[in-house]
């Protein structure tokens, strides 16, 4: 029954992209919709069944699946194959309730939009693509579905194609993360060629027991750690995220915020004996995600877009499932992965509801007032805010950064034999990093609702948008207590269930770590209110335009670095091919001639002149001889390219 | 026992590849230019049937059959790009007037 359920979760959405691409916008708009909505629906249906008999089974057997040997050959085989286990389960869960809420939620969003089949059909096969990305045992597999999901990416960034910019951030988005799709797949050949085959177990079986010399392991590491950096939009490629908004809403809240940009976490945590084996790679893991979630908060504190603050959100996030990561906790980064699905996906969702029902208004400063004019939508962005800023005990957001932030002090990252650099640092940067994050969601929450109505909501509504939302705020705020430490209640049904062995909790942390944790976002929140909240606000608009936050709007320069050190060089190529720079030398070089030749000619210099008539005589016909090579005519061609090879053969063989 | 000996069938294999050849060069018809791609092909062909009797391996008749493959999927693409030319307005089978490239 299982064996015949799991290819079935990847079928349903992947036979509803190919109907709905093929239907080619001849269907009406109604069917599209319901046809997509209920193909991954019926995904999320059959993932429940699943978790339900992979956790009631008595022994913790992962189901398998293997559907055909893909390739094969004496050293190598690779197989499409499928595993069920609860690290999959957990993203499977994610991928297809969170996807089912916002198709339901696309569905009256994108109604009346003439390429709606086209959206869907590029959302079903996203869905497809990343239930192959994390159900896959092989990791060729798994690349299949990285690439699809990459691909569906670039195609929804670019959606409304009649607008250059939104075409240009779809293919910056595809650029960058295919450099490290490339990365990523040095990182595979590699393995492949010291193991012998791609299939996970064998590969963990493999590391455990020491066959793959250290120093493959910490290149294979680093290898699939920049692949991962580049699509979980990491310091240095976190470049092509914020610009990625430009897709529709909901493509924002499924692919670049829930689900696709996890993908980098899940390959980590699902390689993770393969990374704890390479300690330099989770050293350089955790210093880029501690990074990251500071220089990425900062950014989110001064943007004026709604959307772009929420981009900037997301990135400084996934440095906190990066830094988990790299402490070695991938179960605090996978919860983590979890909850912030749920209200990453509620943020976008309720922007796209503000956005729309203001006129398509983005910039935060023109709004104001709307908690008036829409108490409902102001409820459920207080849930998402509330959630992402983790206010203590209350939101899921809460309880998974708790474990990550526990799990960082005890943490020791060695960075050469005599050094080592203490995971208190990181931890201090990572609470620093929690009252940023309250700061600027609470921000934004007080600027668009609070303070004088600026901009007039219109319409309501409608009800199919106004259910996910209510489902997805329920699980923002109920999501985490599912896990809660040990100070509070011992609850770890999350960690018991990836790990069942155990998994080991500091129960000697001091109490004062968990206050600290549970204060910052309030602090911030106290904080947001003084400067943002109150009817007489200290600030309203951005202060003055001063460099340094002129730098941090536009993501700390690095666009323009980047720009100055790759785009202009290559640009500069291009144009030096393209102007044939060989082609104009000979030109030049031709009417030097001429030119010296009409100064000869003057000053009547006999024998010079003579000489520098024939120099244009001959030039002249050479270029004539040349000219009547190049007549256009294949025979002609083909004929010269005989000679050549005559001639070559002759003096081959003659010789 | 062959009936013809490697030699031979290189003599044969030459003449043929000769004869498509000068066809390519000297007919300004695209139809038998594309007939004459089709006989050099053959001879490349003919070459490695030959050498796959003369050191008895068998690879030598499936690479004839992959340029069986080749030369019918030449042939199609040639005859569709004549169609495409036809269609588009161009009802002219002579090869050198499309000269476009011409220095």
């Amino acid at each position: 029954m299982p064996e015949f359920l799991l290819p079935l979760i990847v079928l349903s959405p992947f036979s509803a992209a190919i109907i709905l691409f093929l239907s080619a916008g001849r269907m009406p708009a109604r069917y599209v919709g319901l046809l997509a909505t209920g193909s991954v629906g019926l995904s999320a249906i059959i993932s429940v069944i699943l978790a339900v008999l992979l956790l009631s089974a008595p022994s913790a057997e992962p189901i398998r699946v293997t559907l055909w040997e893909w390739m094969h050959t004496p050293v190598f085989s690779a197989h499409i194959a499928f595993e069920l286990d609860p690290l999959s389960l957990v993203m499977i869960l994610v991928v297809t309730v969170i996807g089912f809420l916002i198709h339901l939620y696309a569905v009256d969003y994108m109604r009346g939009d003439p390429g709606i089949a086209r959206f869907f059909g590029s959302m079903t096969l996203f869905i497809a693509a990343m239930l192959v990305l994390v159900l896959s045992s092989d990791l060729l597999c798994l690349f299949i579905g990285w690439e699809g999901v990459g691909l569906c990416s670039y195609l929804l960034i670019g959606f409304w194609y009649t607008n250059p910019a939104n075409t240009a951030a779809a293919r910056k988005a595809f650029y960058i993360t295919r450099i490290g799709d490339a990365a990523m797949l040095c990182g595979l050949l590699l393995l492949a060629a010291t193991v012998g085959t791609l299939q996970i177990d064998t590969l963990t079986e493999a590391v455990t027991a020491g066959q793959i010399t250290p120093t493959a392991v910490t290149g294979t590491a680093l290898f699939l750690l920049v692949g991962a950096l580049a699509k979980s939009a990491q310091i240095p490629f976190q470049t092509w995220l914020p610009d990625a908004m430009a897709g529709p809403t909901p493509t924002s809240a499924l692919i670049h915020a829930a689900t696709m940009v996890t993908a980098g976490v899940y390959l980590i945590a699902r390689l993770h004996i393969l990374f704890t084996a390479a300690t330099v790679a989770m050293t350089v893991m955790a210093v880029i995600g501690t990074l990251t979630l500071l220089m990425a908060a900062c950014s989110a504190l001064v943007q004026a877009d709604l959307k772009r603050i929420l981009a900037w959100s997301t990135i400084s996030q996934l440095g906190y499932m990066f830094l988990a990561l790299g402490t070695g906790v991938w179960q605090a980064a996978l919860f983590h992965l979890m909850t912030h699905a749920f209200f990453k996906a509620l943020l976008f969702l309720t922007a796209g509801a503000i956005i729309e029902r203001v006129h398509h208004e983005q910039n935060i400063f023109r709004m104001g007032g709307l908690l008036r004019t829409m108490p409902g939508i102001a409820g459920s962005f207080l849930a998402g805010a509330s959630a992402l800023a983790g206010l203590p005990l209350i939101t899921a957001g809460f309880y998974s950064k708790e474990l990550i932030l526990s799990s960082v002090w005890h943490a020791n990252f060695p960075i050469s034999s005599r050094f080592s650099l203490s995971g208190h640092v990181l931890w201090a940067i990572a609470v620093v990093g929690a009252f940023l994050t309250s700061l600027y969601i609470f921000r934004c929450f007080f600027i668009v609702f609070f303070g004088p109505l600026k901009k007039d909501a219109s319409g309501h509504t409608p009800l199919l948008m106004a259910i996910p939302l209510a489902c997805i705020s329920f699980l923002s705020v109920f999501g985490g207590v599912v896990e809660i430490p040990d100070t509070l209640a011992p609850v770890h049904l999350f960690t018991q269930m990836l790990n069942p062995s155990g998994f080991f909790t500091h129960t000697e942390d001091p109490a004062w770590l968990l206050y600290a944790g549970a204060a910052a976002p309030l602090v911030g929140l106290s904080v947001a209110w003084l400067l943002w909240g109150r009817t007489s606000s200290v600030i309203q608009e951005i202060p003055g335009q001063t460099i340094i936050i002129r730098l941090t709007e536009s993501g700390w320069g690095f666009d323009i670095l980047y720009d100055f050190v790759l785009v202009r060089p290559f640009r500069f190529l291009n144009w030096l091919g393209r102007h044939d720079i060989l082609d104009r030398m000979s030109s030049g070089a031709a009417s030097a001639t001429r030119r010296t030749n009409a100064f000869l000619v003057r000053f009547r210099t006999g024998i010079l002149s003579y000489v520098s008539e024939r120099t244009i005589v001959m030039t002249r016909e050479g270029n004539v001889l040349l000219a009547r090579m190049q007549n256009g005519r294949v025979r002609w061609y083909a004929a010269w390219i005989v000679t050549g090879l005559c001639v070559a053969l002759a003096s081959a063989v003659l010789s | 026992m062959p009936v013809f000996s490697f030699n031979d069938a290189l003599l044969v294999a030459v003449l043929l590849f000769a004869t498509g050849l000068t066809g390519v060069l000297v007919r300004r018809n695209l139809l038998f230019m594309l007939m004459s791609l089709d006989i050099m092909l053959n001879a490349a062909a003919l070459v490695f049937v030959a050498a796959g009797a003369r050191w008895h391996d068998a690879s030598g008749q499936v690479m004839f059959l992959m340029i069986l493959a080749l030369a019918a999927t030449e042939t199609a693409v040639g005859l569709a790009i004549i169609l495409r030319l036809h269609a588009r307005g161009r009802p002219s089978l002579d090869a050198d007037t499309g000269n476009l490239l011409r220095g």
